[in-house]
């Protein structure tokens, strides 16, 4: 009866087992990431080809999900993403705060084709850095990648503006996978993962209504 | 947004958004307008604390109210019951995902100038300290009386013989179990939560539901039958607008709604400037209809900023205070509710109380004083009085159904049971609640 069970099973907030420290082997850290960006850059088709190494060519404008979780093994450490997607809220700048809130990793989607999108992607960052909390971790993904011969964002500019404003920057294409993979290690290599690093508040006693389970601490990364 | 739309929902207070929500859910293609650049409408949590001085057209605050992000403010004041309608529907939608709670530390009823803790069971009957050694046993005979009856089996109701749930008035039950006109008052108002004394006449099994809910709800948590989100109620609007956005829902902000069209008298569309969007039914709260409401009373709520706990709660981080009717000479009753930096509602250090009563007099700051006495020293008062909207009709001629204004209970379960009239109104059915597809791409897949 009372066999381990399986640490990381889908769906729920795992701890490390009791007696290993923080910071020790085999911990599982969950971080809240949301996806930006206009609509139709790719930011469903990105999160599909990561949680589920899926690309629908006409995927549809939402993925009806309240968000999707995978996870990535680092050395010593798994972190754990719960990816928000923004539903289409995005579209007539109707974003809810809740949408931000306590989010510890962004990534800021825009198409190499089409230059709009790369100007709305900088004001989703300024967005961010006024709404979200101070230690998040920002991607650029500049996404489609494969439609290389249809370029009107270039490579280096992209790769300037997120050096000034100390992004993580990428090429992706969730069609040919090329760099998806890629972009959430980097993200889930640059978190922190001590418990005080991410921008949780640290919590105790708050309730998750509808689950047997309390939560123990609201921030990111498990004791 | 010159399309054609199933429903077209304006407003985006908690009514529409749960509404809002199980439309989308249903299938049907909603779109979703405010004509504030804010989510929540008059339940919104006002944040950053600046915004909150300028609705009441006060200068900017001080340092002293540290950052002024931290502070999420309601307007309105209510607590979710752990047990009721509004938690299952939470739950039943999956918007509990989205959101975080604490448990309310504590509840109190006011008698004779002072607070104590409200007795919910048979075992804290029997050592309150706001009845005398004789009452305790009889009120706590009547507390098991309450918690064994179950409406559909006869014999849980032998404790007194001839009742019958239906036809039996509260008053005789309370005359059976011989409890005196101040158990009545705590009964009645802190644990049954009703507002006056008309249930007395009214036949038994709502009081006897109501006193199961408190008791179901405080099982769940412990401390008391309440539950607070973190960062405060504007976050049950933007979690249900989620859900209908991610079944489909369009959402809109800061778009000023300049017509709701009839066509035959029969709503066809709405109109925003130069732009009108067809639709076959509209869903809104009373603001954006006031020719098709009536006023039914008014509510005056007092949003009071305080540096310290409320005195005689053990320095509780959050609390609620009923203050009965007969206890201060009202026909209603005084609601406190207090919460705090705990639940991310403002700065480090800092409680947000709010007291709140159906006016009854021309002077309705006046009559919210004993609830304001009990807070100690107020940094900043914020003092509405709000009218309370009925729909002039059940809309079902012309499509267009409102909802009734928030009113003055300290939960939400009225609130519920409006939506899912509207829902039903507006439907002819009642929401399938396994409509909701909880596996659809999600983490739980």
């Amino acid at each position: 009866m009372s066999k381990e069970t399986s640490a990381a099973r889908p769906g729920q907030r795992v701890t490390n087992g009791g007696g290993a420290a923080a910071g020790g082997p085999g911990k599982i850290c969950q971080f809240k990431l949301v996806l930006l960006g206009e609509s139709a850059v790719g930011k469903s088709s990105l999160v599909l080809r990561f949680v589920k190494g899926q690309f629908h060519e006409y995927q549809e404008s939402t993925i009806g999900a309240a968000f999707l979780t995978q996870t990535v093994c680092l050395e010593d450490t798994t972190v754990k993403f719960e990816i928000w997607d923004t539903a289409g809220q995005e579209r007539y700048h109707s974003l809810a705060p809740m949408y931000y809130r306590g989010a510890q990793a962004a990534i800021v989607v825009y198409d190499i084709t089409n230059q709009d999108t790369f100007g709305r992607a900088k004001t989703w960052v300024k967005e961010l850095q006024r709404q979200a909390s101070p230690n998040i971790v920002i991607a650029l993904a500049g996404n489609k990648a494969d439609l290389a011969n249809k370029r009107m964002v270039e490579y280096e500019e992209a790769n300037t503006y997120a050096e000034e404003n100390s992004l993580l920057f990428m090429e992706t294409s969730a069609k040919t996978a090329m760099n998806v993979n890629d972009i959430f290690l980097a993200i889930a290599q640059k978190l922190p993962k001590n418990e005080s690093g991410a921008g949780g508040s640290g919590n105790t006693g708050n309730i998750n209504v509808g689950s047997s389970r309390t939560q123990e601490s609201s921030s990111g990364c498990c004791k | 947004m010159d399309e054609e739309y199933d429903c077209i929902v304006l407003g985006t207070g908690l009514k529409e958004c749960i509404i809002s929500g199980m439309l989308s859910v249903s299938g049907k293609k909603v779109l979703h307008m405010d004509r504030n650049k804010y989510y929540g409408g008059e339940s919104a949590s006002i944040t950053p604390l600046e915004d909150l001085f300028a609705k009441f057209e006060m200068p900017n605050p001080d340092e002293s109210y540290g950052r002024t992000r931290d502070w999420n403010v309601d307007l309105i004041p209510k607590f979710l019951m752990a047990n009721g309608q509004l938690v299952k529907l939470l739950i039943h939608t999956g918007v509990t995902r989205y959101l975080e709670f604490k448990s309310v530390e504590g509840s109190y009823v006011y008698k004779g100038n002072k607070i104590s803790k409200v007795p919910s069971d048979d075992k804290e009957a029997l050592t309150t300290d706001l009845l005398g050694m004789f009452e305790k046993r009889r009120f706590r005979n009547f507390l098991v009386f309450a918690q064994d009856f179950k409406e559909d089996d006869p014999s849980s109701w032998k404790a007194m013989p001839g009742f019958d749930p239906n036809t039996t008035p509260m008053s005789a039950v309370f005359a059976h179990f011989n409890l005196d006109r101040n158990t009545i008052d705590i009964t009645g108002h802190a644990l049954a939560l009703y507002r006056d004394d008309e249930y007395l006449a009214k036949p038994a099994l709502d009081c006897l539901k109501r006193i199961r809910l408190y008791s179901d709800s405080l099982a769940r948590y412990g401390k008391s039958p309440y539950l607070y989100p973190l960062y405060g109620l504007g976050e049950l609007p933007q979690g249900f607008a989620r859900l209908s956005a991610i079944y489909g829902g369009t959402y809109m902000l800061d778009k000023p709604i300049d017509e709701i069209v009839f066509t035959d008298g029969k709503v066809s569309g709405v109109r925003s400037g130069s732009e009108t969007a067809k639709c076959k039914q509209v869903y809104c709260d009373p603001t954006y209809v006031p020719d098709k409401v009536k006023q039914v009373g008014q509510v005056i709520r007092a949003i009071c900023l305080l540096d310290h706990p409320v005195a005689n709660t053990k320095d509780a981080l959050s609390t609620q205070i009923i203050i009965p009717q007969k206890q201060v000479n009202r026909n209603s009753d005084i609601y406190v509710s207090m919460v705090s930096y705990t639940h991310q509602v403002a700065a480090k250090g800092w409680f947000v109380a709010l007291v709140s009563t159906t006016v009854e007099t021309a002077d309705p700051e006046a009559e919210i004083k004993p609830g304001l006495d009990l807070l100690g020293p107020i940094k900043q008062k914020f003092v509405t009085v709000s009218p309370l909207f009925k729909p002039i009709d059940d809309g079902r001629e012309s499509q267009l159904f409102i909802s009734e204004s928030y009113d003055a209970t300290s939960h939400f379960e009225t609130t519920c049971l409006d939506v899912l009239s509207i829902y039903n109104r507006g439907t002819g059915e009642d929401f399938d609640f396994s409509k909701v597809k909880h596996n659809l791409g999600d983490e739980e897949a």
